[in-house]
């Protein structure tokens, strides 16, 4: 099966490819898209199938042993993110059908969107440093396009603030890459894993940590790196957003799993405690800028960041328990952001706003809508029993074990301001009567695409079924979290018996 | 070499830093070329450096015989040239754009996206 490991990210390019050849018919790109993000899905479901019976896979890719080519490497965490990626970009490319203007069409959306997912599959999927560097130049430059793509004043503006930012952290992590190549001569993640054992000057090595924990803090958009996020995300079509909100951070989040577990394996030094105390001040500061803001499309801008904390935090405590939560809360909250953006575009086309003070008595018009705000909104605050519950659990309850008092309290009291700002929202959007300025006075009668109800309403129920059927997340966020802890198997797969 | 390399390294890095911290859009461009050749030259010094002895087996042996120049940070970095360029251009549009439509360089002076409140962001879209 190993040469199908490429597939979920050949698919995409694949897909891309015919979408810039079918320039001028929208139709073809947007059946070629939904036809993509369908394989790709089916792809994830194999591949996850295939770590979970047979264990890690890898892919010398054109034949070169690891660790002189790239390889290509799927374990439970990587095929857990496909997977969930798949899910995203299904969402996203059935809700475009509806969202997308045609000028956006015309400038390119479909080409950049499958770009996207190649990257985001890749970034997953490779097993060299290099290589993620690529891909992460691949992810920038599609949604570098897509986030500017309208050209409207306030996505220049955002635009400009997100570009200058990620550009200086992928400054950053090729500064680390260089240090640590002319230290053991490899790239490879699992080489590096044996050969950095080894390694003669821990200073050099530290310092390589963290240039790696500030580029990828800034990717994932840790606390105090996280303004960009909040400057650009309520900017593009939401379409566009929802597909970041869901996934870019956390491909950062998932790099800073993935450097702190197989390349500099936390020790108990100040490192660690930084990373604790930058995942609290993250769930702060999200969760109170959140409370500030009255633009739906901000206020969940701010939640990612908080959100973010909370995945943090399982990888600071490092135990299995805490990376296992970390784990579920990644698959979980992607599910949920994204369907939280999907939901803010339903709600902008009901409303004619996404100004909270401009809408009101969607309840009225819109009684599912309501609900289908309900089930991702508090299942990100954490209500049981929805998914949110057992992730915030789970990590709590790690906290607890890991004797960090204070940080499961603040775990807590997050999810407590999670359910403000999420209040909020049903208050003004839903209960409080249309206000009689501002929004559009013929909003009720808009009636809503299926297209882009159809994706909110799976997503709302894969939230739903999490939340009902937690154990086979469980146990696969488990296993992800056991091959994390004691990369062997991994490293052994990857370059064998070579030391 | 090392060492000569490493100071260069070093001054490209400061100057980048000053220039990056600017408000100026311009100043920043000039200040990411430099920081993007620094990291170039890094990777390259890292890759430990050897003066005309290419990486080439001699025809009567069957393999390298070293000291030898390293050529794979050579390819890393033409790799991180290629992508960087292709970055630089796109900022460059990106901040040629943003210049034509918000009429200032000043990162300070961008408010679009965050206006300052929500009763200004309301009266600016108002007047537009």
């Amino acid at each position: 099966m190993n040469g199908w490991l490429a597939a979920p990210i050949l698919i995409p390019f694949f897909v891309a490819a015919l979408a810039l050849l079918g320039r001028r018919q929208p139709s073809l790109q947007s059946a070629a898209t939904l036809l993509g993000a369908a394989l790709h899905l089916a792809a994830g479901v194999w591949l996850l199938c295939g770590v979970q019976g047979s264990g890690i896979q890898v892919l010398h890719v054109a034949g070169w042993p690891a660790p002189f080519g790239i390889a290509l490497v799927a374990d439970p965490l990587s095929a857990l993110m496909v997977l969930v990626t798949g899910v995203v970009y299904a969402a996203v490319a059935v809700y475009s059908r509806a969202d997308i203007h045609t000028d956006d069409i015309a400038r390119g959306y479909y080409p950049l969107l499958n770009i996207l997912v190649g990257g985001i599959s890749g970034a997953f999927l490779t097993g060299d440093l290099f290589n993620l560097y690529v891909w992460f130049e691949v992810m920038l430059m599609a949604s570098f396009a897509l986030l500017v793509m309208g050209r409207t004043r306030a996505q220049l503006d955002g635009g400009v603030k997100y570009v200058v930012i990620n550009l200086i952290a992928t400054l950053l992590f090729l500064t680390g890459l260089g240090l640590i190549f002319g230290m053991t001569g490899t790239l490879n993640m699992a080489h590096l894993h044996v050969k950095l054992r080894m390694a003669s000057d821990p200073g050099v090595v530290a310092a390589v940590a963290v240039l790696f924990l500030t580029a990828f803090g800034i990717k994932a958009g840790l606390f105090p790196l996280f303004f960009w996020l909040p400057a650009s995300y309520h900017t593009p079509p939401v379409a566009v957003s929802a597909i970041f909100s869901g996934l870019l951070t956390k491909v950062g989040v998932y790099a800073l799993i993935r450097t702190f577990t197989l390349i500099f394996p936390f020790e108990d030094n100040g490192l660690r405690t930084l990373v604790l105390a930058a995942a609290a001040a993250t769930m702060i500061v999200g969760v109170l800028g959140a409370a500030t803001h009255s633009h739906v499309r901000r206020i969940l801008s701010f939640h990612i960041v908080s959100q973010v904390g909370y995945m943090v935090l399982g990888l600071g405590l490092f135990t299995p328990l805490a990376l296992a939560g970390a784990v579920f809360y990644l698959i979980h909250h992607i599910i949920v952001k994204a369907n939280l953006f999907l939901i803010s575009g339903l709600m902008q086309r009901t409303g004619g706003a996404f100004e909270l003070s401009r809408v009101g008595g969607m309840y009225r018009r819109h009684g599912w809508l309501a609900l289908l705000f309900f089930i991702p909104a508090f299942s990100l605050a954490g209500f049981p029993p929805l998914s949110g519950f057992w992730a915030k659990m789970i990590l709590i309850r790690a906290s607890l074990e890991a004797g960090q008092f204070a940080l499961a309290g603040v775990a807590a009291v997050v999810g407590l301001l999670t359910v403000y700002s999420m209040t909020k929202i049903w208050n003004e959007a839903f209960w409080k009567p249309q206000p009689e300025t501002g929004g559009t006075s013929d909003a009720a009668s808009v009636p809503l695409s299926g297209w882009m109800v159809a994706p909110v309403a799976v997503m709302a129920g894969l939230t739903v079924f999490i939340g009902l059927a937690p154990e086979p997340l469980v146990q696969l966020a488990r296993s992800a979290a056991d091959v994390l802890l004691e990369p062997a198997a991994y490293v052994y797969t990857v370059i064998g018996e070579m030391r | 070499m090392e060492a000569v390399l490493a100071i260069l390294t070093g001054a490209m890095v400061a100057g980048s830093v000053y220039l990056m911290l600017s408000r100026n859009l311009i100043r920043f461009i000039f200040g990411l070329v430099l920081a993007s050749n620094a990291v170039n030259l890094l990777i390259f010094a890292a890759g430990r450096l050897e003066t005309a002895r290419p990486p080439l087996i001699p025809e009567d042996a069957s393999r390298l015989t070293a000291p030898v120049a390293n050529s794979l940070p050579q390819a890393l970095i033409l790799t991180a040239i290629v992508i960087g360029f292709a970055l630089l251009a796109f900022i460059f549009i990106l901040f040629s754009k943003t210049y034509a439509k918000l009429g200032t360089v000043d990162t300070e002076a961008m408010t679009d996206a965050e206006p300052p409140s929500e009763k200004d962001a309301l009266t600016q879209g108002k007047q537009r």
